[in-house]
């Protein structure tokens, strides 16, 4: 109960609204860590990427770097692009029939579609969490967390341990610590998205992708998972794909923002999180981000 | 919004009532008669058998399930009977279960291939040839098995009794290893694997993408993928498409009369050249029958009749619930 009191009262002060206030966010969000300052974390650069469903291009050169240890929210009117965009990055793009990429994803250096590259290996490090919560429902919380050491056929001298670990880091712990064994379903769908978090950090990734990972919450769950990506921004490069332009204010280090005209979508500009919510150089940038459109 | 309330009991929803058409009525009308007739017949068809069988079961009770000799002599005009038909439902669950052992690995084995690894054109290819072979009249595959699966099944039958020859079920009182329910449950396998092909894949089909896509994030392998995913998933639409395939199997005639030495004796041992099941049993007596044992052989008729009505009720009942519980 006073949980909710607390985190009522937080969204009341983060939600402001208005280019101003929402820059003044970011600064703050900005001074607090300087990106790409850390050396922990590991790099990420897509080169060229061009993303085809069957002969439909959805996605046209798009170039981005990700600084390690850095938050890069992505944003965008739907249908431009971002989440395939993303989705060619840990190589899930590929699942669709008629799927085509073209370019490169380099994870420090290394190109994950090099002939020889072990998919499954690239997935573990480059993690991801959906937009809508989907933890194994015939699994246990405990056994969710844990389920990617099983499906990668990892070993770990410490099971409990690491998924303590992984909850905690998951901002879950608290709240899932008496019951384990119970099933993830009786969950509520905000603590499920922690789940998945916490199922994806298990692994080990160096990076994590996030594709609208609140659209599917309530205000109270979205601000805790704010307040983890926050934590994990420490140790690992995220990359966030948000509808919620405040959002991408609040949690990140650095905003892309993506457009399509009717075609693919494209990279229109990407910069300081700051920088693009407050003096963006493409006139478009400024229409979205002050919210005369999408 | 307050006054429909149902606190306030003075206002009642109103009845709401759209007159059809005459043609409307009339095409109803032959609907309802239409769709009912199929459950009129098999009515009909059941009490048909239960009146026709109901002095053999009168006279025999409970000995028409239990008992193991079936025999009716004619003495000077008189009759005298006895009917069990116990070693006929020990053969049907014996061919049958055999049937199922051999038939769904293959099947869930083939759903998963059709699924998630096979080509779309081998896909569509496959799925046609499946769908044919579950068309195929049965008297084909029995007189396939007779010529060619039968000497193969023999030589397999005395590898399987060679090698494990100490487990009961596989031990053989004489070497008589043609004509056995081992040959007459492969017959049935391959006659079973197109309905539990289907089912099977029908339900792996309708497995979460975002199931699949945690998985495969999460550094899955394929097969790591079906373990974790799709079989916990798809498992109540294969046991539902299993007992599809066991009704199919207990009711099949043809393809077992021609491969199976029909006998009454209350045989276990699978490999081993003596068996029957209700079905074939029925079409064996029939052509020489009393009056006595044509009743008799309604009853079993009657018997059939049920035991496939319930397998394939729980059948239906298990395959939708998995359909759509998705667990």
């Amino acid at each position: 109960m006073s949980d909710e009191m607390k985190d009522g009262e937080n969204m009341s002060t983060a939600n402001v609204t208005g280019s101003k206030a929402l820059s003044d966010v970011a600064a703050n969000r900005m001074k607090d860590r300087m990106p790409g300052t850390t050396p922990i974390g590991t790099g990420l650069e897509a080169r060229n990427i061009h993303a085809w469903f069957s002969k439909h291009l959805a996605v046209e050169d798009v170039s981005l770097d990700f600084n390690a240890g850095t938050v890069t929210a992505l944003i965008g009117p739907s249908g431009c692009g971002k989440s395939t965009f993303i989705r060619t990055i840990n190589r899930m793009h590929e699942f669709i029939p008629g799927a085509a990429m073209a370019g490169e994803v380099l994870l420090n250096g290394e190109d994950v579609y090099a002939r020889g590259v072990d998919v499954t290996k690239i997935r573990l490090k480059i993690g991801m969490v959906f937009q809508k919560p989907n933890p194994f429902p015939s699994m246990t919380i405990g056994e969710n967390v844990l389920s990617g050491l099983k499906l990668a056929q990892l070993k770990v001298a410490n099971k409990d341990d690491l998924m303590e670990d992984c909850l905690e880091r998951a901002g879950l712990w608290s709240e899932v610590k008496d019951r384990l064994g119970a099933h993830a379903g009786g969950l509520s769908g905000g603590q499920q998205q922690r789940l998945c978090i916490a199922r994806s950090l298990a692994v080990n990734p160096k990076v994590l992708l996030m594709d609208e990972p609140c659209s599917a919450l309530d205000p109270g769950s979205t601000l805790r998972i704010e307040e983890t990506i926050h934590e994990l921004s420490k140790t690992m490069t995220i990359i966030i794909v948000t509808h919620n332009m405040q959002q991408a204010a609040r949690v990140s280090d650095y905003t892309a923002f993506f457009l399509s005209d009717g075609g693919p979508g494209k990279l229109i500009e990407v910069g300081p999180t700051s920088e693009i919510f407050s003096r963006p150089r493409d006139q478009r940038t400024e229409n979205y981000v002050s919210g005369r459109f999408g | 919004m307050s006054s429909i309330s149902p606190s306030q009991t003075t206002v009642s929803p109103r009845e709401i009532f759209t007159k059809p058409r005459v043609s409307d009525r009339i095409f109803r009308g032959v609907l309802n008669v239409m769709s009912f007739s199929s459950l009129a017949i098999l009515t009909l068809i059941g009490s048909f058998l239960m009146l026709r069988g109901f002095q053999t079961f009168q006279s025999e009770g409970l000995h028409f399930i239990t008992g193991f000799d079936w025999n009716s002599t004619v003495n000077d005009g008189v009759e005298t009977s006895t009917f069990g038909l116990g070693s006929m439902l020990i053969g049907t669950l014996l061919i049958s279960g055999t049937a199922l052992v051999i038939g769904v690995p293959l099947s869930v084995l083939t759903a998963l291939y059709l699924n998630f690894y096979a080509p779309m054109q081998i896909r569509k290819f496959m799925i046609t040839i499946l769908d044919l072979m579950a068309a195929f009249p049965s008297i084909l595959y029995g007189l396939w098995g007779y010529f060619i699966l039968m000497p193969m099944a023999e030589y397999w039958a005395k590898l399987l009794n060679k090698y494990l020859g100490w487990i009961p079920a596989f031990s053989v009182p004489q070497p008589a290893f043609t004509r056995s329910p081992f040959v007459a449950g492969l017959v049935l396998a391959i006659m079973i694997i197109p309905i539990i092909t289907s089912v099977s894949r029908e339900v792996f089909s309708q497995t979460p993408l975002d199931r699949i896509q945690a998985a495969y994030a999460l550094g899955a392998t394929k097969w790591k993928m079906i373990k974790t995913v799709v079989l916990p998933f798809g498992s109540g639409g294969v046991v539902g498409g299993a007992m599809l395939g066991l009704g199919r199997a207990m009711g099949e005639t043809v393809a077992v009369y021609m491969v199976l030495n029909i006998a009454f004796s209350a045989n276990l041992k699978v490999l081993y050249g003596v068996g029957g099941n209700v079905a074939s049993m029925i079409v064996s007596r029939w052509g020489e029958s009393t009056l006595l044992e044509s009743k008799a052989l309604l009853a079993a008729g009657f018997v059939l009749f049920m035991m496939t009505l319930v397998v394939n009720f729980l059948a239906n009942f298990i395959v939708k619930r998995a359909i759509k519980s998705g667990k």
